[in-house]
């Protein structure tokens, strides 16, 4: 790939980025997050069109115009979240679209050993009969690799395949990797997992606010050299100053935050021995990669998931956290991460998703008071310059940043002791965030304390009085703000820091 | 932040060039009811009689006053597919009640007091089935729809047992006035109904209740989050089309002078077109009880229209089912223009 940008409306998510894999090799693709890693295999895979550059295999050049079509040059992709009807067995989804058939019956014989040939290529055990919804994940992944065989892939790639396996599975699966290079394969390996790289790939491309940040051979890579690529970066001067040294009393403390148990695998740790306190008027940053537990955390504070174990105290004092609503008269509020998902009702006005969670204080006898809502309503509208053209406005017709505000408003309306906020700034524009970080350092110095959770390591270092780093479901360091930088909150999150001491 | 104020204008004008799809698509119906009557009283003389008017909204008010209770249900994104069948066990009880208190039987002293145990019998049973029913939605997660796809056959069947497979008819005039009498002009079942739909509209669009239901058909994740109680929101729906199955149940009773096995059934259909048809989205979150009524009417109307101009009966489902599919088909193609922005 030489050459390649993609614009999205009001970003520019990829400029000029090239990168070539050679047959049998295995190459890292790394960057934090929004570096634009996804988009560029997004191009590649079809799913999206360039706007400009070209994507060649084995010296012809390309267009491909759907995952199909780049499948049927010979680019497979691995996603995160497989492609796989759990409903069906391994040999149904190997060859799923593609059934060796007579007249349209599926010549079931030559699929079963066909998909049998596949499987024993990449030297996995698996029965092609096995429904896939009763496997685990690293069996999933091997079904999505054989599938890839199957398709005659010259290119693999995976995103971070490895965040869901156990140190055995990813041992199997880097088993698998070096087989697809010797079979004359090229692997496109995306991760974050330092250790993991050195270990498997032979090549490394940075990419960094998307562009080429640098290649390094193995052999030149280090770990230091490559988060100092990743993050070698001028910081925005848009966020606001933290104010050191005007933290209060603690207002919430976490004490052995426990959580176990996710959809795909009963047995994996999301959160573990969490200590944690929260001053008044301080705002706590919360770094680490995606699926470090860092939502999981806010969660779990807010008793949107139910804990383990563990226990919450509000002024020293514990209290039960039974659900949102619990949280909610403590004064606790929660701003969580997909904004349209979890937080705003899109078909209800801005009014009433302002309103929503104040109803009570503003209804007599059960019914609401509709000139206290529209006052209180227009006080809020006002103060965070929501851009609204009225009250009634559906808030599915806002753009990400009004949408934002309207979160924002409706917990600020109910005058929260503790604001936890969630990718406060995610998928908004550059002026709007500003707002959201002037807000929060509003907030902080009336005395709220704020957590915030963020993927974008320049935000949080600017804006914290205080950062914590969450590796794997635990706190793996807390920074105060002259400790912290870049290469330092990186080496937390990656678990690098860990391994040198070790 | 230039370009989110740009964009608000942007989308404010050409706001004004989507409100007339967008006033079509929310008042098709009304439209479309209002044609009907005026072509039905211009074909027909018969259909333009007070007397016919209030007849079809007496056919109507029992549909209608169960669609009051499903509107609450679809707008949380639920179904309830028992409400016939609870309409037939709630008749029945009011009957029962009614036959064990003597009095209520033709040629006794009509007793108002036994009345009001009927019917509160009818209510009570028809609210506490519901809610057993939402509980199983709300709190086992149990899909609504096989919830009361078992409801369905359950309270059918309970029907007949209470029955023992035996109609049970004629009461004291007492009683037959909840179906048969008049208040002025006006017949009872639709100054039920009528009051139904006016408690409903204010709740729906007064209430912090109201606003609940709403809220948590737009978007439950979202409700949760902003400490609604939803698991309990979800079982007081199905409480409460349960509970206006139930007065349809003692209304249809009255009326018919008879509590029959087989009353309501295959209602529940007519019940979930008159709210579909008035607007309320199958997905929740919007629409009202307004547009029910509408639609209630509407499939009252179509009906005696089709009556008094002789078709075929066999014609009226077929006719409205089309209707059904005519007026969502508007009312999505509005909604996705005004969405094109």
């Amino acid at each position: 790939m030489t050459g390649i940008s993609k614009s999205f409306p009001g970003v520019r998510a990829l400029d000029n980025v090239s990168l070539e894999v050679r047959a049998g090799e295995c190459l890292a693709l790394v960057g934090e997050n929004g570096a634009g890693k996804s988009t560029l295999m997004k191009i590649v895979s079809g799913v999206y069109p360039a706007d400009a550059g070209t994507i060649e295999i084995d010296g012809q050049q390309v267009h491909p115009r759907s995952p199909s079509h780049a499948q049927s040059l010979g680019v497979s992709i691995i996603y995160q979240e497989f492609n796989l009807f759990p409903n069906l067995t391994v040999e149904e989804n190997i060859f799923i679209g593609r059934e060796p058939n007579r007249a349209g019956f599926v010549r079931w014989r030559t699929l079963r050993t066909d998909a049998l040939a596949f499987l024993s290529r990449l030297g996995v055990n698996l029965d092609p009969r096995a429904k896939v919804r009763d496997l685990s994940v690293a069996q999933q992944q091997m079904v999505e690799i054989a599938k890839a065989l199957s398709l005659d892939a010259r290119v693999v790639i995976m995103d971070e395949p490895t965040s869901a396996l156990t140190e055995m599975e990813a041992a199997a699966l880097f088993r698998i990797i070096r087989g697809l290079k010797e079979a004359g394969l090229g692997v496109i390996f995306i991760g974050h997992r330092l250790e993991e790289i050195m270990a498997i790939c032979d090549r490394v491309t940075v990419l960094r606010d998307g562009q080429n940040a640098g290649e390094l051979s193995i052999e030149e890579a280090t770990p230091d050299r490559i988060v100092q690529m990743m993050v070698g970066r001028p910081v925005d001067e848009l966020y606001a100053e933290s104010t050191e040294g005007t933290a209060g009393e603690i207002v919430l403390s976490a004490r052995g935050l426990r959580r176990s148990g996710s959809a795909a695998d009963a047995s994996a740790v999301v959160l573990e021995d969490i200590d944690l306190d929260l001053r008044a008027g301080e705002i706590l940053g919360v770094a680490g990669l995606v699926g470090s537990g860092r939502t999981e955390l806010a969660r779990a504070i807010f008793g949107a998931d139910p804990i383990d174990g563990g226990e919450i105290l509000l002024d020293g004092t514990p209290v039960r956290i039974g659900g949102p609503k619990d949280a909610i008269r403590l004064g606790i509020a929660l701003v969580p991460e997909d904004r349209k998902l979890q937080a705003l009702v899109l078909p209800l006005s801005v009014r009433e998703n302002i309103s929503l969670p104040n109803l009570s204080r503003m209804s007599r006898f059960g019914f609401v008071r509709r000139q206290d809502e529209r006052r209180l309503v227009d006080r809020f509208i006002e103060a965070l310059r929501i851009r609204t053209p009225s009250q009634t406005q559906r808030v599915v017709n806002l753009s990400g940043g009004n949408q934002q505000k309207v979160v924002l408003a409706k917990w600020l309306a109910r005058e929260p002791r503790v604001l936890i906020v969630d990718e406060p700034t995610r998928g908004i524009d550059i002026g709007a965030k500003a707002e959201v970080h002037t807000l929060l350092r509003e907030l902080a110095d009336s005395g709220v304390a704020v957590m915030m959770i963020s993927s974008e390591l320049p935000e949080v270092l600017r804006m914290s009085d205080r950062i914590v780093v969450m590796r794997q479901g635990r706190i793996t360091g807390e920074l105060s703000r002259s400790e912290a930088t870049q290469e330092r909150v990186m080496e937390l999150a990656t678990g690098l820091h860990g391994e040198r001491v070790a | 932040m230039v370009s989110d104020a740009a964009g608000a204008r942007a989308r404010d004008a050409s706001g004004q060039g989507f409100s007339t799809a967008d006033l079509v698509g929310r008042t098709a119906p009304l439209l479309f009811l209002l044609v009907l009557i005026a072509v039905l009283a211009w074909l027909e003389p018969g259909f333009r009689t007070e007397r016919n008017l209030f007849n079809v909204l007496r056919q109507v008010s029992v549909i209608g006053i169960m669609a009051v209770g499903m509107t609450f249900v679809i707008l949380t994104a639920g179904i309830d597919l028992s409400v016939g069948s609870i309409l037939a066990f709630c008749g029945m009880m009011a009957a029962v009640v009614a036959r064990g208190s003597r009095s209520l039987l033709e040629g006794s002293d009509p007793g108002g007091i036994q009345v009001l145990w009927a019917a509160l019998a009818a209510m009570a049973v028809g609210l506490v089935l519901g809610l057993f029913q939402g509980a199983l939605v709300g709190y086992l997660k149990i899909p609504a729809f096989v919830v009361t796809l078992g409801g369905l056959g359950a309270w059918r069947g309970a029907t007949l047992l209470l029955s023992e497979g035996q109609p049970i008819s004629t009461f004291s005039d007492d009683f037959k006035w909840w179906g048969q009498g008049f208040i002025g002009k006006v017949p009872v079942p639709v100054i039920v109904f009528l009051l139904f739909v006016i408690v409903a509209f204010i709740i729906l669009r007064y209430s912090q209740y109201g606003r609940w239901i709403y809220a948590l058909g737009g978007n439950e994740e979202a409700a949760r989050l902003s400490g609604l109680n939803t698991n309990l929101l979800i079982t007081s729906v199905y409480g409460i089309s349960g509970f206006c199955a139930g007065v349809a149940g003692f209304l249809l009773t009255a009326r018919l002078n008879s509590a029959e096995q087989v009353a309501g059934q295959g209602d529940e259909l007519q019940v979930i077109a008159a709210v579909v048809i008035g607007g309320t989205s199958l997905f929740g979150g919007e629409g009202g009880v307004i547009g029910t009524f509408i639609g209630a009417m509407l499939i009252g109307v179509l009906n005696n229209g089709l009556v008094m101009l002789k078709v075929s009966p066999y014609w009226q489902p077929i006719v409205v089912g089309a209707v059904v599919v005519l007026s969502v088909f508007i009312d999505q193609f509005a909604k996705r223009r005004r969405r094109r922005v």
